[in-house]
């Protein structure tokens, strides 16, 4: 029965991430334009890290202020391998920068498993300031303050000649969030995301139904931590540069504040994050420059304005902009009675560990 | 050897102004279990309204005090109108809110006063004292920000050990409905427990102004040393965070003056990893272990 | 003020350009002597050039920084009333990266792909141009005179669109180098320097050593670091210490004017007196004057703290009333742009303004990206704020070429210590004395043809 169940799920994800994919294709093909195109990657890069942060602190509870961290290890990974080797194609730096970052996933893990709460946001926060200092001060590898090049993967030949290299980009980058949300979201309906959960919202529980809540949380973090480095490569072919600066406690609270805003725990809100975080910047900025502001004031208007849309966004959907869309949802599901019953299945204890 | 003491000096100098700030979040923590991103940002607005009183010619002492009430009200404003209304929400959205919250006071201070930076007068000369024949780097002004934190830190400590306001901010913070039924009027213990944290990151405000490049974004990068610092001591404990401060800030000078000044965070990283792993819960934490 | 264009505008200017690329396609050349403006190129039309720039307006690069483009812009704004170049309007559109290598790529797209700009003009910083150096390269968009001294932005073969501006910091280390070789021999020199894996800090640091080495001179030549930044700050007193423990006497600081006055009041503070020799880049007094008179090292200490301090200029000094440049970006200041005070970044964006419009006027009635590039390479003009002229040519794209030296005097302004000195970026260059006569700027302040 669950057999069935789980393989519906799968077939019914498949068809959907299937689905999303044609409409993306043609998007990105027909619809936009380059400069789109290009902020349309950035949008696919944070969903991709921030699904992965979803994982983590949405679904286990551990929570991480030095995503951006982790980021910059899968970058600096395609950075450093493409010095050496340029020639190697793009699916091998996206395949060694998610298994790189998945091992110091594995690391920072492992010491996190010992920490809880505020410990673990300080141990975080503080690798997020700190990591950056290794490739400034290590120069002769990582290229300094000034960091590495990295060359724009150009489109293959059959593609023609005027085939702009902000689509080529898109579409890998897009190709690379489908396959990640496809595989998490089955990750999440199934019994990893249960055994997740059920250390998130009791510990103790979940250690008397058998579950190993170290070994849990660890593997949380190195899905997570894969994540962050995929989408770590794709930012340093997105940037072109790959360099500390771009990897400040900036970017690790955006990530986090992508997830919270999007909705906590839902792999929707990691997307809805993630267009937050791209264009949000750009219409305050949009604002700020039609009000013909003196300089200081206009400089400074659109960090205000995005900070007050974030205090904002929070008081009035505490669970986010996901979360908000859901609750109305429901409310128009109670006017209009759906066929489909609940979903979601009862957190069955795990047994096979 | 004039070197290693003089690093040793600056170490502790620099410790002692990440206390003032770890002790304002050791504060909002004991209230709220909340950590405070705003903290550096709420310290950076009052040191320019603090500013702007000393260009109106107000003396010294009587603008730290006036920023010191202002101060005051704008911690327990920051409580009543952003943090109260997300209380039994995920506690994720706090954080959230003081993350916007610091993004929004560095926009504000920006667009009031410019990105540039500024010179902020010290209490008193910066010039370092003459011991026998040589001139160390420690300086007056050094002494008084070691008396005001200690002063601020035993302040801080006898809040909570010895007056029933401290025993009920405790009881409040650890279980509030408990404390409800008690008759505490929790909602304005949280408040005050804000209140007197903007009182300490002001006063760390003006300890740190004088000896960094005073912008809007001077705090940053104290607020992180901060939380490095009262992490490291156990979130709860002011004798921690001055602690914790002082090994952070010793650290961060001997890596800057015998490794490379790049790699100073990494030094204050690596002190709180180690005592992480050897103690999860901090060095003064009460040991209670949350679980199990 | 920001300049600000609507979207569908910039469609509109888009797809204008488009057309009248074509047509100029298909008729061949424009010939500079029509008489009607076309839009030649992308962000042209016949009554407006669209250029852009990235500029670290907050952030902790923007003290000082901030206002390099806005004093650009009040240029600009003075020409655009005064007829503008061949009767377009110069549209000067900076947007902010925080000094954010990654939000210099992002911005700079945006100015590419959505503002559709003629050029970059004037973008800031090294580690965040070079972030983009060959996005611009690779997509034709000439790349005009780089806020930074960087000796990467002289690369023809692979940048062949990119120029600097300022004496590169290496052509800048060479003659303090040699002053310090010529003043200074018997004294220990040490270093303090942004880095250690900075551009500014080791090109400098690698032009002063070409002066110093090979002539027995006692050198420190471990240099004390500094990083950018509020810790970096509080590092710095240990630093300054380290130094006073080598017995250095002569401080080589190439610092940001922050570090500067860090670096003196840590020394002032230890009672440490050494000659500090700073870089031009951190030694502007009105910014310096401007951190520390604001107190921040109390009524104590001698006001004159930085009198005494060695360094050098490219530009005319600020104080001095008599140079007629000086007299006109005052006045243009004080007219378009009088919430910025008068100051060395000021001076710096203004002059660089003047070398974009010398360029524009010298691309032709309906320029294009190719024409530009061509212009100045062939310009060879000896006109201009600057002392000495440009390096300019097909196989050099660095800009002035030369510094003068200078000290603080007792009041707190610049005085000139002996004559302009030229040189290039190679450890071999000679350093010569340069002896053209100073040029005037023209009547209406606007670059004649």
């Amino acid at each position: 029965m669950r057999a069935t169940l789980r393989n519906s799920t799968l077939v019914r994800h498949g068809l959907f991430f299937l689905a999303l994919a044609v409409v993306l294709l043609v998007l990105t093909s027909f619809v936009f334009d380059p400069y789109t195109n290009y902020n349309v990657t950035e949008v696919a890069i944070y969903a991709i890290c921030t699904a992965g942060l979803t994982v983590l602190t949405g679904i286990n509870g551990q929570v991480s202020l030095g995503h951006g961290a982790l980021m910059m290890i899968g970058a600096y990974t395609t950075s450093v391998l493409l010095t050496w080797h340029p020639d190697l194609p793009l699916i091998l730096m996206l395949l060694a920068s998610i298994a790189t970052t998945g091992v110091a996933g594995a690391i920072v893990g492992l010491a996190g498993a010992r920490l809880r709460g505020p410990y673990l946001a300080g141990a975080t926060l503080a690798l997020a300031v700190a990591l950056p200092q290794v490739p400034s001060h290590f120069a002769s590898v990582f290229g300094g303050n000034q960091g590495l090049n990295v060359p724009t993967p150009s489109p293959p030949a059959f593609l023609g000649g005027d085939f702009s290299p902000e689509q080529w980009l898109a579409w890998i980058t897009l190709a690379a969030a489908v396959i990640t949300f496809f595989v998490l979201a089955n990750l999440v309906r199934g019994a990893t995301g249960r055994r997740f959960r059920m250390v998130r919202d009791n510990e103790v529980a979940a250690r008397l139904s058998g579950i190993d809540v170290a070994r849990t949380q660890v593997l949380a973090y190195i899905i997570s931590a894969a994540c962050a480095g995929l989408a770590g490569s794709l930012f340093a072919y997105w940037v072109t540069v790959t360099s500390p600066s771009g990897f400040s406690l900036n970017l690790s609270l955006s990530l986090l504040t992508a997830i919270v805003i999007g909705g906590l725990g839902s792999l929707s809100g990691a997307v809805i994050g993630s267009f937050i975080l791209v264009y949000l910047p750009v219409w305050t900025g949009g604002f700020a420059s039609s009000l013909n502001l003196s300089s200081n004031v206009a400089n400074n208007v659109p960090l205000a304005i995005y900070g007050i849309v974030l205090i904002v966004a929070i008081l009035v959907f505490p669970r986010g902009i996901a979360g908000g869309i859901a609750s109305i949802a429901r409310g128009a599901a109670r006017v209009i009675p759906s066929s489909r019953g609940p979903t979601a299945l009862p957190a069955a204890p795990e047994s096979s560990q | 050897m004039g070197l290693f003491v003089n690093i040793t000096l600056d170490g502790i100098t620099n410790g002692m102004v990440f206390a003032a700030l770890a002790l304002a979040l050791v504060l909002i923590f004991r209230a709220t279990k909340i950590l405070n991103f705003a903290q550096g940002a709420m310290a950076m607005m009052t040191t320019f309204i603090g500013f702007t009183l000393l260009n109106r010619g107000l003396g010294y002492w009587w603008a730290l005090v006036a920023v010191l009430a202002i101060a005051f009200v704008l911690g327990a404003l920051v409580e009543r109108v952003l943090i109260r209304p997300l209380q039994g929400k995920s506690e994720l959205n706090p954080v959230i809110v003081t993350i916007g919250l610091l993004v929004v006071l560095e926009g504000l201070a920006g667009a009031i006063y410019g990105n540039s930076s500024r010179g902020f007068p010290p209490a008193y000369s910066q010039s370092g004292l003459t011991i026998g024949h040589t001139k160390i780097a420690f300086s007056h002004f050094d002494i008084f920000i070691l008396v005001a934190v200690l002063v601020l830190m035993v302040g801080t400590l006898a809040l909570f050990r010895a007056t029933t306001l401290g025993l009920r901010m405790r009881a409040s913070a650890f279980s509030g409905e408990i404390s409800r039924l008690l008759g505490v009027r929790v909602g304005r213990l949280l408040t005050l427990g804000w209140a007197l944290a903007g009182v300490a990151g002001a006063l760390a405000g003006f300890l740190v102004a004088p000896t960094s490049s005073f912008s809007p974004y001077f705090m940053d990068l104290i607020l992180v040393y901060a939380f490095t610092a009262a992490v490291i001591g156990g979130l709860e404990s002011p004798v921690g965070a001055v602690a914790g401060a002082v090994g952070v800030g010793l650290a961060l000078s001997y890596v800057s003056g015998y490794i490379g000044s790049d790699l100073a965070p990494l030094g204050g990283f690596v002190i709180l990893i180690v005592v992480l792993m050897l103690r999860p819960q901090g060095l003064f934490s009460f040991g209670r272990q949350r679980q199990v | 003020m920001r300049p600000e264009i609507s979207r569908s505008r910039t469609w509109a200017v888009a797809a204008v350009g488009g057309v009248a690329a074509l047509l100029t396609a298909a008729c061949g050349s424009s010939s500079p002597t029509s008489t009607s403006n076309t839009a030649s190129a992308p962000g042209i039309t016949a009554s407006q050039v669209t250029i852009g720039s990235t500029q670290p307006l907050t952030g902790p690069a923007a003290p000082g920084y901030s206002e390099i483009a806005p004093a650009a812009n009040a240029y600009f704004k003075y020409v655009n009333a005064h007829g503008g170049v061949n009767g377009r309007k110069i549209n000067y559109i900076y947007l902010d990266d925080q000094y954010n290598p990654t939000s210099t790529a992002t911005q700079t797209r945006k100015l590419v792909l959505q503002d559709n700009v003629f050029a970059i003009f004037q973008a800031l910083g090294t580690p965040t141009h070079l972030s983009v150096v060959s996005y611009l390269n690779s997509s034709k968009v000439p790349d005009l005179f780089v806020a930074s001294g960087c000796n990467c932005w002289n690369n023809t073969s692979q940048y062949p669109d990119t120029f600097g501006w300022q004496p590169n910091y290496t052509i800048e280390g060479k003659i303090l180098g040699q002053y310090i070789a010529q003043n200074f021999g018997s004294k220990k020199v040490g270093f303090f320097l942004q880095g250690p894996n900075d551009e500014f800090g080791a090109d400098g640091f690698a032009g002063v050593m070409d002066s110093l080495q090979g002539k027995g001179l006692n050198v420190d030549s471990t240099p004390a670091y500094y990083t950018p930044t509020a810790a970096g700050a509080m590092a710095v007193p240990a630093a300054i210490a380290g130094l006073q423990a080598q017995g250095v006497q002569v401080i080589v600081s190439f610092s940001v004017p922050l570090f500067t006055a860090v670096a003196e009041a840590s020394a002032a503070g230890l009672k440490y007196s050494a000659q500090f020799v700073v870089s031009n880049v951190g030694a502007d007094p009105p910014t310096l004057a401007g951190i520390l008179t604001g107190g921040s090292l109390g009524k104590r200490l001698p006001a004159g703290l930085i009198a005494g301090t060695i360094s050098d200029t490219y530009l005319p000094l600020l104080t001095d009333a008599s140079n007629p440049w000086v007299t006109m970006f005052k006045s243009i200041e004080q007219t378009y742009a009088s919430s910025l005070p008068w100051d060395g970044n000021v001076e710096y964006g203004m002059s660089e303004a003047y070398t974009f419009v010398q360029a524009l006027k010298a691309a032709g009635q309906n320029p294009t990206r190719a024409s530009i590039i061509a212009a100045i390479q062939n310009s060879h003009w000896t006109d201009g704020p600057g002392l000495t002229p440009y390096a300019y040519s097909s196989s050099d794209h660095n800009g002035y070429t030369g510094v003068q030296m200078v000290t603080v005097n007792a009041t707190g302004d610049l005085t000139t210590l002996g004559p302009i000195e030229t040189t290039d970026d190679t450890a071999s260059g000679a350093i010569n004395t340069y002896s053209g006569a100073a040029s005037t700027p023209p009547a209406n302040g606007i670059p004649s043809d």
